[in-house]
């Protein structure tokens, strides 16, 4: 009976590489319990999956997963996912990346993903810091707080992540923390049955360089911070969910809504401009289990 | 583990953990967030020098696997025990 039980996170890891690099106490791990339970319950094809990362400790995820991956360079992981997807219209491209990674190099890529509907999921690691070369600023760090290029504290206006992705047209919008591991699951269950840009931000320890340095404690009391801290608002106007140091986290999803791909328009035009000599690109492949019951 | 020995009546246990000790890095999320508080973390250390969990009040444990979902070094999972016999 239970001499033969596995750790369900198991066949989704490489297993050779473990243990993995990552601090004790930082939550990048915990967001992946719940993408591989997600990706078991949503019964997506895993030979039709690909997770792309960029660089940076979160990046580390596409080489950790034993899906098909791509650890690209450095803010490019959404540029890389659109090749990836246009060129294979079939795959369900998942991309899992810090945010500084995402939003401060690869901002430009972000916004246009995401103005473009382009069919790819983004999981966004906000762990407020640069946390592989060592606690530098980052879009989203809170102001006052400090880090290696602020040691008198952080003074800009950081990003709010759902705001920026839903102005710039994500159909899927949701905030968790790694406190809220279920939620986070299904989050991720329901993103990954959807069509389109679908952004899903993480909020996440790292207690060794945002934690540390800002005197907030380890893992376990940025967990416990998340646990009091966070309030629970589907729906919520995306505009007010700004976060300050160490204040309230609205999470929820806030955005759940259909649009046409970039696929679909582009199908749409020239369908329209060529008529029938036109060969459409595939329809963006959804999961058939996806059409049916919920689990 | 060990303190198993008395010899009151068995209670039903419904459920279990395993632990990869030496995968363990010691964050004592499982610890903390098991609902029914079944784990502690071991005064002893694995080779890394962290403390792992361990089960210390076994029939309080429902097998619900929220340990193994917040593990973030995936050392620990929770199986629910089959009846059997
Ligand atoms: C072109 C380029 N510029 C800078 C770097 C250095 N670099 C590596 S990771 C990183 C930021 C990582 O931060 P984030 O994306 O938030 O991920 P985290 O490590 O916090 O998970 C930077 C600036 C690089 N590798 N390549
Ligand atoms: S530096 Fe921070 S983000 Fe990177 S592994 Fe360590 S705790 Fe996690
Ligand atoms: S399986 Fe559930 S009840 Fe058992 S130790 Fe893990 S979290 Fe606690
Ligand atoms: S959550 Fe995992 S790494 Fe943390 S103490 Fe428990 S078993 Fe160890």
């Amino acid at each position: 009976m239970t001499e033969v039980a596995i750790n369900p996170v198991n066949p989704y890891l490489r297993m050779d590489r473990m243990p993995s690099i990552w601090c004790p106490g930082c939550g990048i791990g915990t967001s992946v319990n719940c993408f591989a339970r997600a990706l078991t319950q949503s019964k997506i094809d895993l030979k039709k999956t690909a997770v792309v990362s960029g660089i940076g400790c979160t990046g580390r995820v596409s080489g950790y997963m034993s899906v098909d991956s791509f650890h690209t360079t450095h803010g490019r992981a959404l540029a890389f996912a659109t090749g990836l997807k246009l060129g294979n219209p079939e795959l369900n491209v998942v991309v899992y990346s810090g945010e500084g990674d995402l939003i401060a190099i690869g901002g430009n890529h972000f916004i246009h993903a995401a103005r473009r509907n382009l069919d790819v999921l983004c999981v966004c690691v906000n762990n407020f810091t640069y946390g592989m070369t060592g606690g530098q600023v980052s879009p989203t760090s809170p102001a006052t707080a400090k880090f290696t290029t602020a040691p008198l504290g952080q003074f800009e206006e950081p990003f709010n992540l759902p705001y920026l992705a839903d102005s710039c047209g994500a159909v899927y919008v949701a905030r968790w923390t790694t406190f809220h591991v279920r939620e986070l699951t299904k989050a991720m269950r329901d993103a990954l049955k959807k069509r389109g840009f679908r952004f899903i931000e993480v909020i996440s320890p790292c207690p060794t360089l945002y934690q540390r340095r800002n005197r907030l404690g380890d893992g376990l009391d940025a967990m416990k911070y998340y646990q009091e801290k966070s309030v629970k608002k589907n729906g919520a106007n995306t505009s007010e969910l700004r976060i300050d140091f160490q204040s309230e986290i609205t999470v929820g999803t806030f955005v759940d809504r259909e649009r046409p791909t970039f696929a679909d328009a582009m199908n749409a035009r020239y369908k329209e401009v060529l008529g029938p000599r036109y060969v459409p690109c595939p329809d963006n492949y959804v999961p058939p289990q996806a059409k049916g019951e919920g689990t | 583990m060990s303190d198993a020995g008395g010899a009151a009546k068995p209670k039903k246990v419904r459920g279990t953990v395993f632990v990869e000790v030496e995968r363990c890095k010691g964050c004592g999320f499982c610890v903390e967030f098991c609902p029914p508080r079944a784990l502690d973390l071991d005064t002893g250390f694995n080779k890394k020098g962290y403390h792992p969990p361990v089960l210390t009040r076994e029939e309080d444990c429902t097998g619900c696997d929220l340990c193994g979902l917040y593990c973030p070094d995936f050392a620990i999972f929770g199986v629910i025990i089959k009846k059997s016999a």
